[in-house]
């Protein structure tokens, strides 16, 4: 009872922390003010409400679930890929969008793209495309705090009831704090969970007899090879360095960038956020790993049970039973459970709220649909100038009820492990739609027919993928499904954690497909006004001068 | 300030730190090995990408530094406020 307690009162103080930033707004009911602090964040803020803004349940509680059953790969695949391309994006796009929104007052990427390529209604279909993949996104942070909330109570508050606690939370400091209560929810967030991922790191290596004792046994069984990469391979392991793309396409993520009071605080923000990635991956992942070694927590020696089998007896058993198996085997709670195990009560409740800080990082993307509705549509057809401001603000919050509603109903059926849903869809989709952010900012000819091709390329890719999924069952762990073979190579294939295109996961063809259809398509259909062009490109003074 | 030519020369060399390390992302060296263990727990494998964050970062230092779009913030700053939409 004590951590569900301690857990609770941090909730509570989240709460106040909105209510307090809405008092701090006095009463004004600006747009700007509302969702986007009126462009006013430090330094600091900015970095830690970025930082946490990222890294979200998939981050703590993903990551050492998908190390409990992959091993030490999970570090290299999200971690240290995420480390160069996210600040590099942010440094490249990032400062880009930030001086546009400065200049021209775009609260979102839709506007940006509106005014850039000329367009209404194409705008509206990225706007689509955009709110449909970011919906997972919001999902994974309500299933993420119910199964946070469910493993801190020891099972006394249930999925259905934890999920609905934490998307009502989220759900009032949004609504009450807009971005600057997020943004300070979010940083004390972050401060939280970095230091207390620390301190698990400290309490369960000590619980367990020592880390270096525990790594020495896991290379001794049949394990070992969770602390290598053998069972991955290469283009694999190269498809995910495509994946942090999306993290700038992200609406929440390029609308953020647009907080910032000046450019020069994405200098510590690029600079920091790879110690930052590391901060917190490493002790999760490899927490993950050691798991494997918690022989006295009964709940974890399922798991592996599960694990062994579906390795196992997995090609004779039928298409149910391996899905049993499959849900047994996830781990999105095996650092909790290490927590409850080795950790004092009172330290597991002080964890966990800091777990709980990162699983309710999808306050943002709640935000960034609203920021998005309200603007992209309500805004962009009409409803300001029919309405006014202070109605265009009232109709952000009441966005936000809705959502929270839609995610809180849709977590309750979604199957999947955290993990995997996140990366399927939304990580994936907005990775192939970056080509698109990058045309803006940097290529003069790039046109709005363009846009539309790639945006409508990257929806009817994902659907591919999900329908392909659904289709074709995921075989045992060990060799893949070959569905098409193209001269000798697998061009298609089934596999045990999703699709492969020639190797690779869908997530590399995607982008390269979504580059190449920008490209031909905007070569083949007429450019934007020279008037256009020339307020996103101005002429640039003699080489020589300042880049 | 840079000539024209060292303009060029600190762009490409900017350009080509940054494939590097994205190329180092790739370590096929250590695909199958866990030892030796760094700090006596961590695998090899886990404790280069580690190093390979920290190199991130000092990448991100040495791009801020020397690759910063100052003009584009001086417009910007230049500007002030957002015209209204």
């Amino acid at each position: 009872m004590i951590p569900a307690a301690i857990v609770f009162a941090y909730l509570a103080g989240v709460v106040y922390i909105g209510v307090f930033a809405f008092r701090q707004a006095r009463g004004k009911e600006e747009v700007e003010d509302y969702f986007l602090a009126n462009r006013s964040l430090g330094p600091f803020v900015f970095l830690m409400s970025l930082f946490g803004t990222n890294m979200t349940a998939f981050a703590i509680l993903g990551s050492s679930g998908h190390a409990f059953n992959n091993g030490i790969v999970t570090y290299g695949l999200m971690a240290s890929s995420s480390a160069v391309v996210i600040p590099l994006t942010l440094l490249l796009v990032g400062t880009r969008v930030w001086a546009l929104g400065k200049t021209h007052g775009f609260i979102t990427p839709v506007q940006l793209f509106r005014d850039r390529w000329e367009t209404s209604h194409i705008g509206t279909v990225i706007f689509a495309v955009q709110a449909a993949l970011l919906v997972p996104y919001i999902i994974i942070g309500v299933m993420g705090g119910g199964t946070t909330l469910e493993a801190v109570s020891g099972g006394l508050v249930p999925f259905w009831l934890g999920g609905a606690v934490v998307a009502l939370v989220v759900m009032t400091y949004v609504f009450f704090g807009g971005m600057r209560g997020t943004a300070w929810v979010n940083t004390l967030q972050t401060v939280l969970f970095l230091a207390f991922g620390t301190i698990a790191f400290v309490v369960i290596g000590a619980g367990m007899g020592g880390f270096r004792s525990s790594a020495e046994a896991m290379l001794s069984s049949p394990l070992s090879y969770l602390m290598t990469r053998e069972r991955i391979s290469p283009s694999y392991f190269f498809s995910y360095t495509f994946i942090p793309l999306s993290s700038i396409a992200f609406p929440h993520i390029t609308i953020f960038c647009l907080t910032a009071r000046k450019m020069g605080q994405f200098r510590k923000t690029v600079v920091l956020y790879p110690l930052c990635i590391m901060a917190l991956w490493l002790p999760c992942v490899f927490m993950g790993v050691m798991a494997n070694r918690a022989n006295d927590v009964p709940r974890i020696q399922e798991k592996i049970e599960a694990r062994r089998a579906l390795a196992t007896q997995g090609q004779s058993l039928p298409r149910a039973q391996r899905d049993e198996l499959r849900a047994k085997m996830e781990a999105d709670d095996v650092l909790l459970l290490l927590l409850q195990r080795y950790a004092p009560a009172w330290l597991a409740g002080l964890l966990g709220a800091g777990i709980m800080a990162a699983v309710m990082a999808s306050d943002s993307q709640i935000l960034a649909l609203s920021t998005m509705f309200t603007e992209d549509v309500f805004a962009h057809y009409e409803g300001k100038s029919r309405f006014g401001e202070a109605a265009q603000v009232h109709m952000g919050r009441a966005f936000v009820i809705g959502l929270t509603i839609v995610a809180y109903v849709a977590a309750l059926r979604a199957p999947q492990s955290i993990f995997s849903l996140a990366i399927q869809y939304a990580f994936t989709g907005f990775a192939a739609l970056s080509p698109l952010l990058v045309a803006a900012l940097f290529w003069r000819s790039s046109t709005k027919w363009g846009a539309l091709a790639t945006t409508v390329w990257v929806a009817a890719a994902v659907i591919a993928v999900a329908v392909f999924q659904a289709m074709v069952t995921a075989p045992p762990p060990g060799p893949p499904i070959v569905v098409a073979k193209v001269a000798g190579l697998d061009l298609l294939a089934r596999t045990p954690g999703g699709t492969a295109v020639l190797g690779f996961m869908p997530v590399v063809p995607m982008v390269l497909v979504s580059a190449l259809v920008m490209f031909v398509v905007s070569a083949l259909t007429p450019k934007p006004s020279e008037g256009t062009i020339a307020r996103y490109f101005p002429a640039r003074p003699a080489a020589g001068g300042r880049a | 300030m840079p000539g024209p030519r060292e303009a060029v020369l600190k762009k490409g060399l900017l350009t080509l730190a940054v494939v590097v390390v994205y190329a180092l992302h790739q370590d096929v060296w250590f695909w199958r090995t866990a030892r030796p263990l760094v700090f006596g727990f961590l695998p090899i494998g886990l404790a280069y990408h580690a190093g390979y964050s920290i190199l991130a970062g000092l990448l991100m230092w040495l791009l801020v530094t020397h690759a910063w779009p100052h003009r584009l913030e001086e417009e910007a700053e230049k500007r002030g406020e957002p015209r209204p939409r």
